[in-house]
């Protein structure tokens, strides 16, 4: 084998085959069939599938160095391994035996006497002729010299007492690879093109992305023309976009959160994912922050949200007494102080709940009355001032519905944080994992929901 | 809850007097336990009265639309919180605690309740 070795080194850009077969050799751990190469004098076996991009194979097989290319999987390796370089120096780095490579080329080498029958390579540059002809070996031979369009090979002299026996045999394998690594390129090429399709797709939708995002218009629906409410419909499409970008990565810190829990890792490092999991929360009410002030009934519609969190959504979140009433048993064991610190969380955050929900209650109320105002029903005038100066009172108490929405998320936002405080990293780590189970529970219930079956 | 309304006998010049007022938001900080600056339209300061009631605190109302001096009052409070937003402000033994993020966040992270004992408004 190191004779490849030292011959590769002089190789030039010819596309031979005994690149390649160097190349095998030297990387034999990643094609598993390839470990006959280290066996010189293994039979060449015709039966297997040999699938070389670009769909040749070949079969070294000399006296001095038998080399079988069998089962060759070179998906990975594309047209570097086409171009295939037999060097041989005087050492005899290749006593050619057989060369058989798949039809559509003619490789021009000299190969001492290497009975080259096809020299099969969609990456050679002299790919038109000769395909199935070449079962004499000695007049291919010297047809193939004269198709030399690449550097010197030298191949030791070839016994040709072997090549003669079989040739029936070989005829057919021959046929039969040739067909195999033909089809195999045909494979080859519909999956690089549908590959470059799906790319060049997906170029084409970002950007279209990109362009729809600039000029605020919608690219879901069809309300491009109406330009008032396109503005609103963009920045909720760009909440929900963000939204669920937050979602994967929450999944992400939360799988690396559980690993960790269960491989009881250390304080010191598991301190370190929890603080990024409680980061990460601070960066979903930045988001909802930014959503709330562009659009304030997407955020409270809760249509970023699966169907089953929506169904127990409060103030466009989740209820923060809830979730500490769900954490309940996970957390044991607790310090007594760190009891009375959870109930007094539950407590606080149930009475400033009530709080927000009795001033929401308050709004609305106060909208029903300035909406509902004397001038409604038959006895309405066109009384302009009246109307528009009762839309002004209402627009300034829809202001106030941002500030709720507001106040809603900082109460969330802080709770989790007096949780943090109250408990220990693992206890901790275990409640984010709680936290995230149940509403994992609830999207998928959601979509077992969705899905099920109506007769 | 009650509500105390503030009533002059005089009229005040209206070129007003920031320190005056500042010192008259002051004075009636510090005469109850509990005091909150309201407008009886705002239904943020709604939720904050609410808030104090539901945890037992009786806190001392005032409503600057029903004050004469109520828009300059409103003024200085804006200028002491920094912000557009001049009510619900909330003070608790005569010092400044802020507006409901700031009761919220306080009462959250456990800090309230301490400050209403310790301003007798709460006892248990």
């Amino acid at each position: 084998m190191q004779s490849f070795k030292a011959a590769a080194a002089t190789t030039t850009n010819t596309d031979m085959f005994c690149n390649s077969s160097y190349f095998l050799s030297r990387h034999q751990t990643r094609f598993p069939d390839l470990g006959e190469l280290d066996h010189p004098a293994v039979a060449f076996h015709h039966d297997d599938a040999v699938d070389l991009s670009p769909s040749s194979f070949f079969s070294l097989k000399s006296s001095n160095v038998g080399v079988v290319a069998n089962n060759l999987h070179y998906g990975a390796l594309n047209t570097t391994i086409g171009a295939a370089e037999i060097v041989s120096s005087g050492t005899g780095c290749l006593d050619t035996g057989q060369f058989m490579y798949q039809k559509g080329t003619t490789f021009g080498s000299s190969l001492g006497n290497g009975h080259i029958e096809n020299w099969a390579d969609s990456g050679l540059a002299d790919n038109s002729q000769q395909t199935d002809t070449s079962t004499d070996v000695d007049t291919d031979h010297k047809n193939q010299l004269h198709g030399v369009q690449h550097g010197p090979i030298m191949v030791d002299s070839v016994d040709q007492s072997k090549l003669k026996c079989g040739d029936q045999k070989t005829l057919r394998r021959l046929a039969q690879n040739r067909e195999a690594a033909r089809k195999s390129r045909l494979r080859k090429k519909a999956y690089v093109q549908q590959l470059e399709s799906s790319r060049h797709r997906l170029t084409e939708l970002e950007q279209e992305l990109q362009r729809a995002r600039q000029q605020g218009t919608f690219i879901m629906t069809g309300l491009s023309g109406d330009h008032g409410h396109s503005v609103m419909g963009n920045a909720a499409l760009a909440f929900d976009m963000e939204y669920g970008r937050w979602l994967d990565e929450h999944q992400r810190l939360i799988n690396d959160l559980r690993s960790a829990v269960n491989s009881h890792m250390g304080d010191n490092e598991l301190c370190i994912l929890v603080a990024a999991v409680m980061a990460h929360y601070d960066e979903v009410f930045r988001l909802k922050s930014v959503g709330t002030k562009a659009d304030v009934f997407h955020m409270l519609s809760g249509m970023w949200k699966s169907p089953a969190e929506r169904c127990f959504m409060w103030l466009g979140g989740f209820r923060s007494s809830e979730l500490l009433k769900i954490l309940g048993n996970h957390l044991e064991p607790l310090t007594d102080q760190q009891l009375m610190g959870i109930c007094n969380l539950q407590q606080s955050s149930q009475q400033a709940e009530d709080a927000l929900s009795q001033g929401m209650e308050a709004l609305q109320q106060s909208l029903v009355d300035t909406l509902s105002s004397a001038c409604l029903g038959p006895t309405a005038s066109g009384n302009v001032a009246d109307y528009m100066g009762q839309m002004a009172i209402a627009m300034g108490k829809l202001a106030t519905l941002e500030n709720f929405l507001h106040q809603a998320d900082l109460l969330r936002q802080q709770t989790l944080q007096q949780m943090h405080r109250i408990l220990t990293t693992r206890q901790a780590a275990r409640a984010l994992l709680v936290i995230s189970d149940y509403t994992s529970r609830l999207r998928a219930l959601s979509s077992l929901w969705l899905a099920r079956p109506r007769n | 809850m009650h509500y105390q309304g503030e009533s002059w006998g005089y009229y005040m010049p209206t070129s007003s007097m920031p320190s005056d007022t500042m010192e008259r938001v002051v004075k009636l900080a510090s005469e109850s336990a509990v005091v909150i600056f309201s407008l009886s339209s705002c239904c943020m300061c709604h939720a904050v009265k609410r808030l104090f009631c539901g945890m037992g605190v009786n806190p001392t109302v005032y409503e600057l639309d029903q004050d004469l001096r109520g828009k300059e009052m409103e003024r200085a409070l804006m200028r002491l919180l920094g912000n557009s937003q001049a009510v619900p402000v909330v003070f608790i033994g005569g010092k400044l605690i802020g507006s409901m993020d700031r009761v919220m966040a306080s009462h959250i992270n456990g800090t309230l309740v301490p400050l209403l004992k310790e301003a007798g408004a709460l006892w248990l």
